[in-house]
């Protein structure tokens, strides 16, 4: 009897052990867990900055004695991380979307923001993810996205004798026609200029896309949707006609035809290696936004000076296109789960209004995570310093300039951003035609979003 | 004895039962139920029932592709490696000088992950492509043949040696014999060798067949995430976690349908063969 005991005894603590590790996650409630918050979970979406977060955590922690549990999602899984997290026990109270599409697939789980300092402080409050006039998602950092050229090989070509364009320096160039004619001249006199191509290579390796069929994608689907005055809360994005479609067509024709790389072995060339291009001086451009500046500076063997690098807009042969400046907006938005407890939603709030209102948090986002961050709290001196982002600010502010939006966030899917890339590199290849691509790109629009 | 057995019964089974239970049996029949509906997180689900099956046929143009892809993809692995593993096992069992050595090294390329020599080949590969101005990603049927030889480069080693002990095992008697009757060796190869290792056949078909019909990492990392080149079980994952945006609701149920269908697929086939195979096993 008593070993019987002893076998269902030990039995048990096995399988209690068993549930026990599955359950572990669960906080042992404390009398108090209805007053106070101890835990805030983050589901962090930029794995590059991983390490500064432990130390926000760590500063956090000490200040106020709330723990903040920082987790990562790997590189490209933000989605599924999520998704997955979710379902737990330790779903995530601050998470973020990635803009009006974002807000579809998670609008059940966003917490109304309206009333919290964040948004008060908030420059540009129709930056922020609204809906039937609640707040959604609040941006905590503006990027920028254009050209980046290199002032020094530049200085070079515009100091050539024999060069065939007119023009004498880069401000001169406003304009497809004379980006073309200058990067022409360039590709033909590479050679003097020590360069392997005016372009770095156009990356189109399934998954390192992106800066095609996003963000250069974005800029006809913006000036259509602005021909169009199609206001992003309604329907109307759910339809494209690519009616710029030979515009996109005349500026990647010039990329890859004027680019480091024979433009059939595009298909296996990443980011990294584009960005390293440009570092290394054997390009003189390269299409990337201002997060790619360690991606420049930060390189081994880098030969370009911080001051060389500057934005230049993507030209592409629109009307009026003199007066537009670079892509500049957001897909950064920060949300708070309203699955969450009242009480940790506020410590949630809290949290952020530390991080982006008080000094210690402030010093954070402006000196180690480098976000331009749009709200009011940070003042001229308290932006980052990498030439990039100053350059992104030095486009905000240009008079008589207006910047292009982001609006790659209402592209219908991944699956569609993916498919247009896979199209490009066809086309690259030369086994697709241009119209194939157009109409590619329009049905699969309407496709993805089953309109 | 028995008695003890059975007093000391739960202590041994229920651990292992409820294990079993918790990260198998549970998720299976979730996975089975989610299938028939639609759902953002696995929590919170609606019951839209057979929709999602018939969506994979009207709606989604990729799974038939991949499916025809994949049974294309398991026949040529199959043939390929398992040929290509017994005759390196025959010439490994001769007692030729540097045997062990090479049994090492055809050994070896099984040891490193799937991910990794994705990246390896597609190196390989395109350096050798590239002498003739193209890349891997220029037409499907370059990415097909790459996994191929990957999925071969891989494989082969592991079945040789289960190869390796099938020969090893057949009596030095029967062989003797045989050569006494005057057999040729090929005769001896068809009516001797081979019917003797019928169970390392059986074997190795069916781990060659179950891993090619599951190709996953290695179809991501050779061939990114292109709809040509995808074998089932990537474009479930694409359906699943690519479609995000206002239908992903939608597309979470219909992926799920998928991995059902190809649960089953896997199921029906994996048991066809083994029945099959063994048949022709003889007793020694």
């Amino acid at each position: 009897m008593k070993k019987r005991i002893l076998s269902i005894l030990l039995a048990l603590t096995v399988v209690t052990g068993v549930l026990a590790a599955c359950n572990r996650t669960k906080p042992a409630p404390d009398g108090n867990s209805g007053t106070t918050v101890t835990e805030i979970r983050y589901l962090n979406f930029k794995p590059e900055i991983a390490e500064v977060y432990k130390r926000i955590s760590e500063a956090y922690e000490k200040e106020t004695g709330v723990r903040l549990i920082v987790e990562t999602a790997a590189s490209g899984t933000y989605e599924s991380t999520l998704t997955a997290r979710m379902a737990t026990d330790e779903a995530p109270t601050i998470f973020q979307i990635n803009g009006p599409i974002g807000y579809a697939s998670w609008a059940d789980y966003c917490a109304d923001l309206s009333g919290t300092e964040l948004y008060k402080h908030l420059t540009d409050k129709s930056l922020a993810i609204t809906s039937g006039g609640r707040v959604y998602g609040i941006p905590y950092v503006v990027e920028g996205y254009g050209i980046i050229y290199n002032k020094a090989i530049l200085s070079k070509y515009f100091s050539l004798p024999n060069r065939a364009t007119p023009y004498n320096s880069v401000d001169e160039i406003n304009s497809f026609a004379a980006l073309k004619a200058v990067v022409e001249d360039m590709t033909a006199r590479k050679s003097e200029l020590g360069i392997d191509g005016v372009f770095a290579s156009t990356s189109l390796k399934t998954g390192e896309d992106w800066r095609w069929q996003t963000h250069l994608m974005n800029i006809p689907v913006t000036l259509e949707f602005l021909d169009k005055k199609i206001d992003l809360t309604g329907d109307g994005y759910k339809n494209i006609e690519f009616t710029y479609s030979d515009n996109f067509k005349n500026i990647f024709d010039l990329y890859i035809n004027n680019s480091t790389a024979d433009k059939t072995k595009l298909g296996t060339i990443d980011v990294t290696a584009s960005m390293a291009e440009f570092a290394l001086g054997k390009c003189a451009m390269v299409q990337n936004g201002n997060w790619g500046a360690s991606q420049i500076l930060g390189v081994s063997g880098n030969k370009v000076a911080a001051d060389d690098i500057g934005f230049l807009p993507i030209y592409m042969g629109t009307k009026g296109e003199e007066n537009l400046g670079i892509c500049i907006g957001t897909e950064n938005f920060i949300c708070i789960n309203s699955k969450a407890t009242d009480a940790q939603q506020k410590a949630a709030a809290d949290f952020l209004w530390w991080l982006f209102g008080s000094e210690t948090g402030k010093k954070y986002v402006s000196d180690e995570l480098g976000y331009i961050a749009p709200f009011d709290t940070f003042s001229e001196n308290e932006t980052p310093d990498d030439p990039l982002a100053r350059e992104v600010m030095r486009w905000m502010n240009m008079e008589g300039i207006t910047n292009i939006p982001w609006n790659f966030t209402v592209f219908p899917s991944q699956n569609y951003k993916d498919s247009l890339g896979t199209a490009l590199l066809r086309y690259a290849q030369g086994q697709m035609g241009w119209d194939e691509v157009k109409k590619h790109a329009v049905n699969e629009w309407k496709n993805e979003f089953g309109a | 004895m028995h008695k003890t057995l059975k007093k000391y019964f739960p202590v041994f089974v229920v651990p292992v039962l409820a294990a079993f239970l918790v990260s198998f049996l549970i998720p299976f029949v979730m996975g089975i139920y989610l299938s028939f509906t639609e759902f953002r997180t696995v929590d919170a689900s609606e019951w839209v029932g057979i929709k999602n099956y018939i969506s994979i046929f009207t709606q989604d143009k990729t799974f038939l592709n991949s499916l025809w892809l994949t049974v294309k993809f398991t026949v040529v692995s199959i043939l390929s490696i398992n040929i290509i593993a017994f005759s390196i096992a025959l010439l490994l069992t001769r007692k030729l000088r540097g045997t062990d050595f090479f049994r090492t090294v055809f050994f070896m390329p099984n040891l490193i992950g799937g991910i990794v020599l994705g990246h390896i080949w597609s190196l390989i590969i395109n350096g050798i492509l590239g002498f003739f101005g193209v890349d891997i990603t220029y037409d499907p049927s370059y990415g097909f043949w790459g996994l191929v030889v990957l999925m071969n480069w891989q494989m082969i080693g592991y079945m040789m040696i289960i190869y390796i002990a099938g020969l090893q095992n057949i009596p030095e008697h029967i062989n003797e014999a045989a050569a006494i009757d005057g057999a040729s060796p090929l005769r001896t190869l068809f009516s001797i060798t081979i019917p003797m290792v019928m169970p390392s056949v059986t074997i190795c078909t069916f781990l060659t067949l179950t891993n090619s019909f599951k190709l996953f990492d290695q179809n991501l990392a050779l061939n990114g995430k292109s709809a040509e080149t995808s074998l089932l079980a990537l474009d479930i994952y694409k359906t699943f976690y690519d479609h995000t945006g206002l239908r992903l609701a939608e597309w979470h149920g219909i992926g799920q349908a998928k991995a059902v269908i190809f649960f089953l697929l896997v199921a029906v086939i994996a048991f066809v063969q083994l029945r099959a195979t063994e048949r022709k096993e003889i007793e020694q």
